[in-house]
């Protein structure tokens, strides 16, 4: 999901997600690198993302890869369910307050 | 289909992979420099970011492997442990289906070779042979074949062939060699190239006797001249006259009549030669047994037919006189025997076929019941793995998987035993004389079949215990420790199990009533009035023509033989005649009433079988003659033609045997002949199926034959005799093939169908019993041991030993006698088809119904024996004390 939505603000390649979902989440999620590759692997086979070879800012070689718009609807139905569920958990912890919304 | 570019793309994709997770590993270490770090620290710290690479590497490699073929096979090696776990299971499930597998493909392969097979020759689609639309057998005359030929527009070529004998001498031992006297045409038609030398062709023909060659068959240049290539332009003796070998044909390719291996092909013209009675030129003379075409491309069945229809009714005005007006419409059929002999051996195959069919059918049932039995002791690992978190899918294709294990193992067992079966058979020659030419060797189509039968079982098999897998709730299942609760409710209604079980018992009764009709005809036909008696009987057949004799100086000869033989010891009598009762091949005449001026084939009295017999063929025979005389060695051709006729021709044409003596009948010939005597009914065509034949029997000396068998009768035993024949015949003349058997061997060839039919019948039949018995057997087991509390409560209770059976087994008799009755209708309704190759086939047999009605009880108690003992030996005491 993390992936997901930091691809839909924009296309990236491995490193610059890692590098964005840490600075992201301000180094609170503190996740070994290679544990990118078996997800974006399988976002890639369920369709959900799409790669190319480019050439990024820098000047290196890159495996660019970019959201379709399968990966969007996918991202819109997880971010509402995970709502739903954050809802529930937070109304279970804190019984007394309705949410805001 | 996302996989399948995805699985050609795989490696491209993983060598992206291994890429990118390397410039990954190089920007972080860039950056970790940037930072200030050594490179040698900088790279490792990158390493320690990025975590194992290798483990990385393999879980992002796994999301892109194929995970239906891995769990697949995963389910083939847990399914192999469970079936090990039960050999009993498996080798019962294996041997069933191995026999079921067998006995399908058998019958198929040899329908695939007599019917389905096409000809071996190029474009063999468009061959056809031209039968009569009203007769069973192809027979036409050569001039009739010449106009059929130059008139019809249909064909791009009609050849014409005559299956024969004629003794062949190659410069040593001379013997007798069986080939085809084809029309000059005939390879060309086919469309053949030859294998060595050249073919003869139409070219070659100009007029009776202008062809002398020879085209060996593949077979004859091997068996007879060992395979030399320098064999052609060789000149060999075919009947003491010289023919020139020209070529041989290509290996795969036996003549057009398929079942038949000749040793060689001779051009018809040459016939004159060969046989000196001149039948080229006699329109009557329908001795040619099969014409054969090549349709032409774009001419329909019925556009064929219609032009040679036109071509007979053209016929049919122009020759009245020698046309059969019955056998001018005409007919397209496949070459070979399911052609030539149509309805019978396609009908006998296609009920063979299914029986077969039904036997695995029967087997399926039984192995569906087997397994659904095994799912429900299984039930508990089922609703322990639905427990878990198993998808029913995932536990039903684990079931499947088992079943197609067991009947892919079944099936290629199966295809084994055939395979050597098979090669059983074809290596086989029932007709000692004749050489058969069976090709039973399996090939694609049986192999296919085979496999699609094990596939198909597998599934039929695999799909029965499916409802009750998707059923299982696996909270009451491990709730309630005992496994037979869920059953209680549906005792009551008819289940899967049951059904298939009437089914099967319906199969088997099928299979045992036709083949106790199939056995009591055979039984029947032996005992039946031959008209001979051939015990102790030797036939040798001789042809003077073959060692070159002529006209007179046959029956001259045939004299001398007969009583050359005569004087032997041992021999008590000796009678010549054209061709022995029963056997292939036989001569068939009209019969007209004295009155009749007009001997037109329409005005004919009747038809008869026709016999030229010596004078003491009677008694050599062993037919009984009723009333009038027999012949004499003065009944010769200056004497007034005479006939003995038989008891059937004798009540139709005459009236009675009393009436028929001193009367007189014509043949097509025109002269008056006088009955002189009359003998008992017989068999007469090689079908001892045949219905009451009219025959007549000529002295040969009024009608001579070359090619006549002589019937010795041996005071002792017939075999010893054998030697001394053929060293007699060796002093007579040299040069003279002979061919010596018993008449018994001989007659085998007669009853060749029927017990053919018989044998293969009498195995299905086994075959379905012992599957009923097993499945009864199973069932009633299955039955007891579920409800052995039941019957324990009962016995407690004080029921007596006849209610304990009624509990136990009263459904299953219930079932039994329900398949029974359907399988008796059943296969009453098959023994109509039987009714044509077995003798008296007829169901309305007493002994046929009980018996199958006995064979059903027996069945039933068989298989019922062990769980009703069982059921009766339940000690209660010993059953409650388990809860």
């Amino acid at each position: 999901m993390m992936i997901l939505e930091s691809l839909r603000r924009q296309p990236a390649h491995g490193y610059a997600l890692v590098q964005n979902i840490q600075q992201r989440s301000n180094n609170l999620l503190q996740v070994e690198e290679g544990s990118l590759y078996p997800a974006l692997q399988r976002l890639l086979k369920a369709r959900l993302v799409k790669a190319e070879w480019g050439i990024s800012s820098t000047n290196r070689r890159v495996r660019t890869y970019q959201i379709t718009a399968a990966g969007l609807r996918h991202l819109e139905q997880q971010i509402s369910s995970f709502e739903r569920m954050f809802e529930g958990i937070a109304l279970v912890l804190n019984p007394g307050k309705l949410p805001a919304s | 289909m996302m996989w399948l570019p995805a699985s050609f793309r795989r490696r491209e994709l993983l060598n992206d992979l291994s890429e990118e997770m390397r410039l990954h590993l190089e920007e972080r270490t860039e950056q970790l420099k940037r930072e200030g770090l050594s490179p040698r620290e900088a790279e490792r710290q990158a390493r320690i970011a990025f975590g194992n690479l290798a483990l990385v590497e393999e879980r992002s490699r796994e999301v892109w492997q194929w995970p239906t073929l891995e769990s697949i096979g995963a389910d083939i090696r847990f399914a192999l442990r469970q079936l090990l776990h039960s050999p009993g299971f498996a080798f019962v499930a294996i041997a069933t289906l191995a026999l079921a597998i067998c006995a399908n493909t058998v019958v198929f392969a040899v329908m695939n070779a007599l019917v389905l097979r096409p000809l071996n020759v190029p474009a063999a689609e468009n061959i056809y042979v031209v039968g009569h639309a009203q007769s069973m057998w192809g027979y036409e005359s050569y001039p009739n074949y010449l106009d059929l030929r130059d008139r019809n527009r249909s064909f791009d070529g009609l050849a014409a062939d005559n299956i024969t004998q004629a003794g062949l001498d190659t410069g040593k031992n001379p013997s007798q060699a069986w080939l085809y006297e084809v029309t000059g045409n005939y390879f060309d038609v086919l469309g053949l190239e030859p294998y060595l030398g050249r073919f003869f062709h139409a070219a070659d023909e100009h007029g009776p006797g202008s062809a002398p060659y020879i085209v060996l068959s593949y077979a004859g240049w091997r068996d007879r001249f060992q395979g030399d290539p320098g064999v052609v332009g060789r000149t060999v003796l075919l009947n003491k006259h010289p023919f020139v070998i020209v070529g041989v044909a290509p290996p795969g390719f036996v003549g057009s009549f398929i079942a038949f291996s000749p040793d060689l092909f001779v051009p018809i013209v040459n016939r004159g030669l060969a046989d000196d009675t001149g039948l080229l030129s006699q329109r009557g003379e329908r001795f040619m047994s099969e014409v054969v075409g090549r349709l032409r491309p774009g001419v329909t069945h019925a556009q064929a037919i219609a032009d040679l229809d036109s071509i007979g009714s053209q016929l049919g005005e122009s020759y009245p006189k020698d046309v059969d007006p019955l056998l001018l419409t005409f007919k397209l059929q496949l070459p070979g025997v399911g052609g030539a002999f149509g309805g019978a051996v396609k009908a006998f195959l296609a009920g063979l076929m299914l029986m077969a069919g039904l036997i695995l059918l029967a087997a399926c049932a039984n192995l569906g019941s087997l397994f659904a039995a095994r799912a429900a002791d299984r039930s508990r690992e089922v609703a322990l793995r639905l427990a878990l978190g198993a998808r029913r899918v995932r536990i039903l294709r684990q079931l499947l998987t088992e079943a197609m294990l067991l009947s892919l193992a079944g099936g290629a067992a199966g295809l084994w035993g055939s395979v050597i079966l098979l090669r059983a058979i074809s290596a086989w020659r029932p007709f000692p004389q004749f050489p058969m030419n069976l090709p039973l060797n399996p090939d694609a189509n049986v192999y296919a079949l085979a496999l699609m039968l094990a596939v198909v079982s597998g599934f039929l098999f695999g799909i029965v215990p499916v409802r009750q897998v998707l059923r299982t709730d696996p909270y009451q299942v491990i709730k309630s420790a005992s496994a037979g609760s869920a059953s209680a409710a549906q005792r009551g209604r008819l289940g899967m199990r049951d059904v298939l079980l009437v089914m099967q018992i319906t199969v088997c009764a099928v299979l045992v009533t036709s083949s106790i009709v199939a056995v009591r005809g055979l039984l029947r036909s032996m005992h039946s009035e031959l008209g001979i008696d051939p015990h102790d009987t030797l036939l040798v057949e001789t042809d003077p023509r073959q060692a070159g004799y002529k006209d007179a100086q046959v029956p001259a000869l045939q004299r001398r033989t007969i009583f050359a033989l005569k004087a032997l010891p041992g021999v008590a009598q000796v009678g010549l005649v054209s061709s022995p009762p029963l056997k292939m091949g036989w001569d068939d005449t009209n019969i007209f009433t004295d009155e009749t001026a007009d001997l037109r084939p329409s005005n004919a009295a009747a038809n008869a079988i026709y016999f030229s017999i010596s004078p003491d063929y009677f008694q050599a025979a062993g037919t009984a003659l009723l009333m009038g005389r027999v012949f004499t060695w003065n009944d010769d051709e200056k004497a007034p033609h005479v006939a003995v006729i038989n008891q059937e021709f004798a009540r139709r044409i005459f009236g009675s045997a009393a009436q028929a003596i001193g009367r007189h009948f014509k043949t097509k010939e025109g002269g008056r002949i006088q009955v002189v005597g009359v003998v008992e009914d017989g068999k007469y065509t090689a079908n001892v199926a045949e219905g009451p034949q009219n025959a007549i029997f000529v002295p040969i000396l009024q009608n001579p034959r070359s090619d006549a068998w002589a019937v010795v009768r041996s005071s002792s035993g017939a075999l010893q005799l054998a030697s001394a024949i053929r060293s007699k015949l060796r002093d007579l003349d040299s040069g003279l093939p002979c061919f010596i058997q018993t008449w018994s061997e001989e007659m085998n060839g007669a009853f060749f169908a029927s017990r053919m039919a018989a044998l293969s019948l009498g195995v299905l039949g086994l075959l379905g019993a012992t599957l009923s018995i097993t499945g009864i057997f199973g069932m009633s087991a299955y039955s007891v041991s579920r409800r052995l509390k039941e019957l324990g409560i009962r016995v407690a209770l004080g029921a007596r030993r006849k209610e304990v059976l009624q509990a136990a087994l009263g459904r299953t008799f219930k079932l039994l006698a329900i398949g029974s009755a359907a399988g008796l209708g059943l296969g009453l309704l098959a023994t109509r088809i039987l009714a044509f190759i077995v003798y008296q086939a007829t169901p309305r047999d007493p002994v046929v119904l009980t018996g199958v009605v006995v064979a059903m009880a027996l069945l039933g108690l068989v298989a019922t024996w062990i769980p009703a003992q069982r059921a009766l030996s339940v000690e209660p005491v010993v059953l409650l004390r388990e809860e």
